[in-house]
């Protein structure tokens, strides 16, 4: 007989690996992915495809030529980073600026903190943002939703439904159209149902748990409804607060990144109402129309704090 | 909906290959060796010498302590040295080897008549006295001693008897067999254990994929006053004291405590069955069942092996090592200990073989943790797996007792669960015995 093999317990493993899990969550982008292909058009390609193509790259380059070392594109992180950064800009945005974005994503958002699981604030959120700052007039032109248009940058633009809510410019759409996603807004935040396929598609496979989205979600609606009843005429409804703008991309996609969320049930819920209360603050209170970018950030930073001092709960009290 | 552990735990695949086959007996070879040590406890001091003529059951080793168990001769033969035999701990301890005569001479006053001793008159001592003379340990796997479990401290009083019959291992099916087999022995050594226990009610706890066990313990248990049986949803690790405990009774027992704490004695299912032995046939503890299983065996099987039979000649009668074994492990995959061989001999402690081909055996390289927070999901204590393996590898003792890495109880769910298959058990049992240490050092200085 050869040599046996000595290892601790356990012997046996779940077969759960990194590369099962990010191809979850890629199957679960795909009706939001979809959803804006449809009502973009042409555009909505070129930006996800110029996205996911420079995510990978990028962390191919960087892993191969700075860092020297082994590559990890092929367990599809780098993917879900470029398709969810794509999620998040307006589909008429230039290429070259989608390609900025990927590289301060993958670049500075997660190989310089170490890669995988290390880094602390939502790669592709923190690429958006980057760009909302360098490109606002870029960032903040969105295009009218045109059902397979083969416009690219020269689509005709208009007011999302957050600034028409406002009272700024534009019309609000109805309900049915926040539902499919004919409305204007990032390629990917725009069709609600789309993504709530996504989130049980995610809760069935355990990708997620309920916790983030769910808390998010009912703050959002409980802490704008109290607004909404309070001053109706100033305030939005809490129906537009949960469809309107990245609430629900953000809620399920964006939030629920592994790396930037808290690591236990009660952590996360709290982690839930913070992004739910910045939101409606800054949508209601800020200069901003749309705050789930900032709010995830700004939480994404407390997350260490939260792992800190919320601990899951033990089995047994302790006694003296 | 059925009953379970409310805190984490795993589904690992059940591979309960052995299902359904009867018992069959090892033969004994023509030398044992029997060990004194179990894994828990002082190992026993030797009461025999070289040259000594033993007869089945005999007493060869005098427990030493109060957390220690006497060894009796499962053979009769010569006693040809008393001396360190490696076992299935990874350590040379003490055992009795025997040269065995073909005689198989018992001792005398051990009942071997096959008929089932339903009455019994004896007083509380006298049970424990004898449970505690049979040698009789924990057959679960942690090998503590039967009595010292049946005497609680004078302050606190047990309400309920859980008999563990969870067998939440995959692979092993000894004791479900057992079940099938030896029912209403079973149940009568419930009955003797609620007598020394003094309780009105005790509780089988099974898992509901072992069906035909839950039925037929609770036709069974019909004639049986204060015995039910409980058949609990699949779910690892439930076999483990705690977990039983919250699933039968929805109580938890506290940090660092007992079951008595929460008014609870668990007994194991295979023990039960010996402690009938003990006390209706006063045979101590000289066997058991074990499972010889694996995904390449052609008949994974359940076997009587006497202690000290070595697991080759086991395995061997069982139908030999099959084809491309790369692991053998000791008891089941969740828990179990990987051996460098067979040359092994049974322990109190043993309840199966398993064998693993490559494929199965080999641990896939650890990545990055991606923060995912399935271990924390998954442990069934409520621990943050992934935070004590990095203050493990920081050796950050104090911040890991605070995090009460004394709790874990070693299920190996986190290390099951991860994607990134990092070795968090192992960082963690190593963390854990520092701590355990320092904890010991602290305290003894104190006193």
């Amino acid at each position: 007989m050869d040599k046996l093999i000595i290892s601790p317990a356990p012997h046996v493993h779940s077969n759960n690996s990194i590369e099962k899990t990010m191809r979850q969550v890629i199957i679960a982008l795909i009706p939001t992915m979809l959803a804006g292909f449809y009502f973009f058009g042409l555009g909505a390609v070129i930006v996800t495809a110029v996205s996911v193509i420079s995510c990978v790259l990028f962390e191919y380059l960087i892993q191969r030529f700075l860092l020297k070392g082994p590559t990890t594109i092929s367990d599809g992180s780098a993917v879900i980073t470029g398709l969810l950064l794509a999620m998040n800009l307006p589909s008429n945005i230039p290429f070259w600026i989608v390609i900025l974005g990927a590289l301060f994503a993958i670049g500075v958002a997660k190989m310089s903190f170490g890669g995988l699981g290390n880094n602390p604030f939502n790669p592709a959120l923190a690429g958006r943002v980057f760009l909302l700052f360098s490109f606002p007039t870029q960032m903040t032109s969105w295009p009218e939703p045109s059902p397979l248009s083969l416009q690219y940058v020269d689509a005709a633009t208009g007011a999302t439904p957050l600034v028409a809510l406002k009272g700024y410019a534009g019309e609000v759409p109805s309900i049915l159209n926040f539902l499919t996603g004919n409305i204007g807004g990032s390629l990917g935040e725009v069709s609600a149902v789309a993504i709530i396929i996504g989130l049980i598609y995610m809760l069935w496979k355990r990708t997620i748990t309920w916790h983030i989205p769910v808390s998010i979600l009912v703050t959002v609606a409980v802490f704008s409804g109290i607004l909404h009843t309070a001053n109706p005429e100033a305030y939005i409804s809490p129906t537009y607060h949960l469809l309107s703008g990245g609430l629900l991309l953000g809620a399920v996609f964006m939030a629920t990144d592994y790396a930037t969320s808290p690591m236990n049930a009660r952590g996360m819920l709290v982690y839930g109402v913070g992004i739910g209360i910045i939101t409606v603050v800054i949508r209601e209170f800020g200069a901003y129309p749309e705050g789930v970018s900032f709010a995830i950030l700004i939480m994404n930073a407390f997350t260490p704090l939260i792992n800190t001092y919320i601990k899951p709960k033990r089995f047994g009290k302790i006694m003296k | 909906m059925l009953k379970t552990f409310k805190i984490g735990g795993v589904h690992p695949e059940e591979n309960k290959l052995s299902a359904g086959a009867k018992i069959e007996t090892v033969k004994v070879p023509s030398q044992v060796v029997i060990p004194l040590a179990h894994y828990s406890g002082k190992p026993s001091v030797a009461v025999v010498k070289r040259g000594d003529y033993v007869k089945v059951g005999q007493l060869i080793g005098q427990a030493d302590g109060y957390v220690s168990a006497n060894v009796h001769s499962s053979v009769s033969g010569t006693v040809k040295k008393v001396d360190v035999q490696l076992d299935a701990s990874g350590y040379k301890r003490p055992a009795v080897f025997i040269d065995v005569d073909e005689k198989d001479e018992w001792d005398e006053g051990i009942d071997l008549s096959p008929e089932l001793e339903k009455d019994f008159s004896f007083t509380k001592e006298e049970i424990i006295e004898k449970i505690k003379y049979a040698g009789i340990v924990g057959l679960g796997g942690a090998t503590f001693p039967a009595h010292v479990k049946l005497l609680p401290p004078p302050d606190k009083k047990a309400e309920v008897l859980i008999i563990n019959a969870v067998e939440c291992e995959p692979y092993l099916t000894c004791d479900h067999q057992l079940m099938l087999e030896k029912g209403e022995e079973i149940l009568v050594g419930t009955r003797i254990l609620m007598k020394v226990l003094d309780v009105e009610k005790a509780v089988i706890g099974i898992e509901n994929n072992k069906k035909d066990a839950v039925e037929h313990l609770t036709n069974l248990a019909q004639e049986y006053d204060g015995i039910t049986v409980q058949a609990l949803k699949v779910k690892y690790p439930q076999g483990g004291e705690k977990q039983l405990i919250d699933a039968v009774l929805n109580r938890r027992v506290p940090s660092g405590k007992i079951p008595i704490e929460v008014g609870a004695v668990v007994m194991n299912v295979a023990t039960t069955y010996a402690i009938y032995e003990a006390v209706q046939k006063d045979k101590p503890l000289i066997e058991r069942v074990m499972t010889v299983t694996g995904k390449n065996m052609k008949t994974p099987g359940n076997y009587w092996v006497r202690l000290g039979v070595f697991l080759s000649d086991v395995v061997e009668q069982a139908g030999g090592i099959p084809e491309g074994t790369k692991k053998i492990i000791a008891g089941g995959p969740m828990m179990g200990r990987s051996l460098m061989n067979l040359d092994i001999p049974m322990a109190k402690g043993t309840a199966g073989v398993l064998f693993m081909d490559k494929e199965e055996a080999l641990r896939e390289p650890d990545k990055n943790c991606i923060r995912c927070a399935q271990c924390v999901f998954v442990c069934p204590i409520g621990l943050e797996p992934f935070l004590l393996m990095n203050q493990s590898e920081r050796e950050m003792w104090d911040e890991m007792e605070q995090n009460r890495i004394m709790d874990c109880i070693e299920c190996g769910s986190c290390s099951f669960t991860c994607p990134s298959t990092r070795p968090l058990l192992d960082y963690i049992r190593y963390g854990k015995s520092t701590v355990g240490l320092r904890i010991r050092k602290r305290t003894s200085k104190m006193t």
